[in-house]
């Protein structure tokens, strides 16, 4: 046995689950499909004394969407939205991201709950969630909250979960039917984290567009002056020197194989979005 | 410890495990089944992979105690599976391994891919097999076992009445 022991319980419902989180002193942790965090127990990364498991929580699998937005459970895995068994408001945007993460046996179970709340800075969902306009509902003994994943997500690995908080789903609004997207993203090998990874959208009307880097620092970041220029509909030319502002805004030390990595994810994202 | 029942390769067993004890380490020293091979144990390598309520993953990604009340299949319990049987007969004329070390978990996932995909093309079977690795074979001959064996199972299907 590789990582060091823990005790377990399996949650029947989200409020024994929070409530177990409040009330045990020890170092717990929750585990949802297990993709990233059993690698980190196995490497004893992750050293928690109590695993919450909230894998089977039905509660956290409901999906539905609306006019406005498309509201997702935490435990939807990527499989389900690279299948489409779960709605794709967005034109084929989430299957397009879920069908490139990792490998198919961890698409099955990994989740995009689980994949948020580690908030590692190379990860897919939290980009997208990011140029989407996303918000995080979250669950506590206390009752439940929703905050934007901009504002949800602090740090590399470090986001605003309390100790006895879980999330629950996400809110994602839908910009209307004549949205545009585009992604990239450059990895070493099929299936690894990203080295850059961008995803850019717009409302054919310009009133609403966005820009969104991932693996460029400690987390993913929106693009405000790339977005700027998408929504006065810049010419390519224009909307490199916009995206270098940005890029030289993350601080990337002047790194020219990162600046140049970076500008053509965002440039062939936008690329892509603008020959839809 | 904790007690674990699992429905294993179709058979109730029940077992006392540690919470940590991954399923690949349960399958193979609590319940003996050596099929399923360990090779790097953080979800890298593919070797260890096996199905799970239905959905192939890797044994090593998955504590055994998470899968209590489910259905879990390793390679020992596919003998008369329709589609593992072809997938034996392409990798064998295909010549699709050679220390075999990686071939249980590429015949697992061979049998999710033809599974979700009808008659998948070779670049498809690329793409779907990144998560295994091989060290022997180049991967050339596996791709075609598995192209060809999803060509002998469409042509089978058409031959039904």
């Amino acid at each position: 046995m590789k990582s060091a022991p823990f005790d377990y319980v399996l949650a029947r419902t989200v409020t024994e689950a929070t409530a177990t989180l409040a009330q045990d002193r020890r170092n717990a942790m929750v585990i949802a499909g297990g993709q990233s965090l059993v690698p980190m127990l196995n490497l004893r990364m992750a050293l928690p004394d109590l695993l919450v498991d909230i894998g089977r929580l039905d509660e956290l699998k409901a999906t539905s969407a609306t006019q406005e937005a498309l509201q997702l459970g935490a435990l939807v895995t990527h499989a389900d939205i690279e299948d489409g068994a779960v709605p794709d408001p967005f034109g084929g945007l989430l299957r397009k991201i879920a069908g490139g993460i990792s490998y198919r046996t961890v698409r099955h179970y990994g989740t995009i709950g689980g994949s948020v709340a580690l908030a590692d800075p190379a990860a897919d969902w939290p980009v997208v969630l990011l140029a989407l306009g996303a918000a995080a509902r979250i669950a506590s003994p206390a009752g439940s909250r929703s905050q934007s994943v901009d504002d949800f997500i602090k740090g590399q690995y470090a986001t605003s979960l309390a100790p006895e908080e879980i999330i629950v789903g996400f809110d994602i609004p839908i910009p209307g039917a004549r949205m545009r997207w585009g992604t990239s993203k450059v990895v070493r090998k099929s299936g690894a984290f990203a080295s850059s990874i961008a995803v850019v959208v717009e409302q054919g009307d310009g009133d609403f567009a966005a820009a969104a880097l991932g693996a460029a620092g400690p987390r993913p970041c929106l693009l405000p002056t790339t977005a700027q220029g998408l929504r006065s509909r810049a010419p390519q030319e224009d909307l490199r020197a916009m995206v270098a502002d940005d890029l030289t805004a993350l601080a990337l030390d002047g790194d020219p194989y990162l600046t140049r990595l970076h500008t053509s994810t965002i440039m062939r994202a936008v690329r892509e979005m603008r020959q839809r | 410890m904790k007690s674990l029942t699992v429905e294993l390769n179709g058979a109730t067993v029940r077992y006392e495990v540690e919470p940590r004890q991954t399923l690949a380490d349960f399958l193979r020293e609590q319940c003996r089944l050596t099929a399923t091979h360990i090779g790097c144990e953080h979800g890298a390598c593919g070797a260890c992979t096996v199905v799970v309520n239905g959905k192939a993953t890797r044994s090593c990604l998955r504590l055994a105690i998470m899968c209590n009340g489910q259905s879990v299949e390793t390679l020992e319990g596919f003998p008369n599976d329709k589609i593992m049987e072809v997938l034996r007969r392409h990798f064998h004329e295909s010549h699709a391994l050679q220390c075999g070390f990686c071939t249980p978990g590429m015949l697992i996932m061979a049998r999710d891919i033809l599974l979700r995909l009808a008659e998948p093309d070779a670049q498809t079977v690329r793409q779907q097999l990144s998560g295994q690795i091989c060290r022997c074979t180049g991967y050339a001959n596996i791709v075609d076992a598995i192209v060809s064996a999803g060509k002998a199972l469409r042509s089978q299907r058409a031959a039904l009445p």
